[in-house]
């Protein structure tokens, strides 16, 4: 049966999965503001706890120790190049897919996915790099808003990546076809919405002091 | 022959390959600059330039997130085609996280200002 069979007539003559789609991107803008005032209101409070100092060295008057930042804003840039660029590959995609062009589809989708893969192992390389230079959940207020936002949104990163992997088995098997590329609108909205969302994260966490 | 006639309607509001294309270049150039501005002001390479541009740094960075973040929206999520009812329902809470943010960031800085006596 294709997805056409199944839309019902709707009082906004809309089809009722993209409004949910929507729904949810318009609900989760709201959970990540909670994250990011958050982070703002605590960015602060390092001092609360031993260090580390995130961008830049700083001595301790007390104890004149030297910490040293631990903010990479290099290796963040590329993963920031790379979520972009993952966001213009989906939407060639969903060009590919709404035209029955099977090998652009599927050629645009697996960039996509590679992207999102090198953007969660690079997340996972500094988590990993900050927890070495002693930067825990636990350590200071900034540890915590940090990785609870930043965390968050690897998070909904690795679910996008799970989502379009389907996508790609979907396209594989020939059931992504132009009546069904809703499937993959909907995976494509919701991978855009967490690009704008690091967005806004990457100038907030990595970039203003 | 209604359904084709709608299709190609919605087909020739929808940009091309080469626009998401550009959009991509423009908003790739956009991240560029704001690491170039992060590099100038704070950076190894900061000089009396950086230290001009400082107080001006977070506005123009919130401002080029605000301009990428919009070009995603309306280009490559299609809001700038799509119904208005999608906008709506982005919009909407889009604007009450907004004010979210800069209640709680206002309020905060007050609790800290007074917890310090500054």
């Amino acid at each position: 049966m294709s997805d056409h069979a199944e839309v019902l007539d709707t009082s906004t003559g809309l089809d009722s999965r993209k409004l949910a789609i929507w729904t949810f991107i318009g609900s989760e803008c709201m959970f990540f503001a909670s994250l990011i005032s958050n982070y703002l209101v605590h960015k602060e409070q390092w001092m609360s706890g031993p260090g580390p100092f995130p961008h830049e060295a700083w001595t301790d008057p007390a104890t004149g120790k030297v910490l040293e930042p631990i903010i990479e804003v290099p290796l963040v840039t590329v993963g920031t190049a790379l979520l972009l660029f993952s966001s213009l590959f989906i939407v060639l995609a969903l060009y590919g897919a709404q035209r029955g062009r099977r090998g652009m589809m599927l050629g645009w989708l697996g960039a996509t996915i590679v992207c999102g893969l090198f953007f969660v192992g690079m997340q996972v390389y500094e988590f990993t790099h900050f927890v070495h230079k002693g930067l825990t959940l636990q350590r200071n207020l900034f540890g915590a808003s940090f990785f609870t936002l930043t965390g968050f949104h690897g998070t909904h990163v690795t679910i996008g990546v799970i989502w379009l992997i389907t996508m790609f088995i979907l396209a594989l098997r020939g059931q992504l076809t132009p009546e069904r590329s809703l499937k993959l609108e909907m995976a494509a909205l919701y991978w855009h919405f967490v690009d704008v969302v690091w967005i806004i994260i990457f100038p907030v966490v990595y970039l203003i002091k | 022959m209604a359904h084709a006639a709608a299709h190609e309607e919605h087909e020739a509001g929808h940009p091309t390959p080469g626009t998401y294309a550009k959009i991509g270049l423009f908003l790739f150039v956009l991240t560029a600059l704001e690491v170039g501005l992060y590099e100038i002001t704070y950076g190894e390479h900061a000089g009396e330039f950086g230290h001009q541009i400082m107080p001006f740094f977070i506005p123009l960075l919130l401002g080029l997130s605000a301009v990428k973040f919009a070009l995603v929206a309306m280009f490559y999520m299609h809001l700038k085609q799509d119904h208005r009812l999608f906008s709506g329902v982005f919009v909407f809470p889009l604007i009450i996280a907004t004010i979210v943010i800069l209640s709680l960031v206002v309020l905060m800085a007050y609790h800290w200002a007074f917890a310090t006596g500054g």
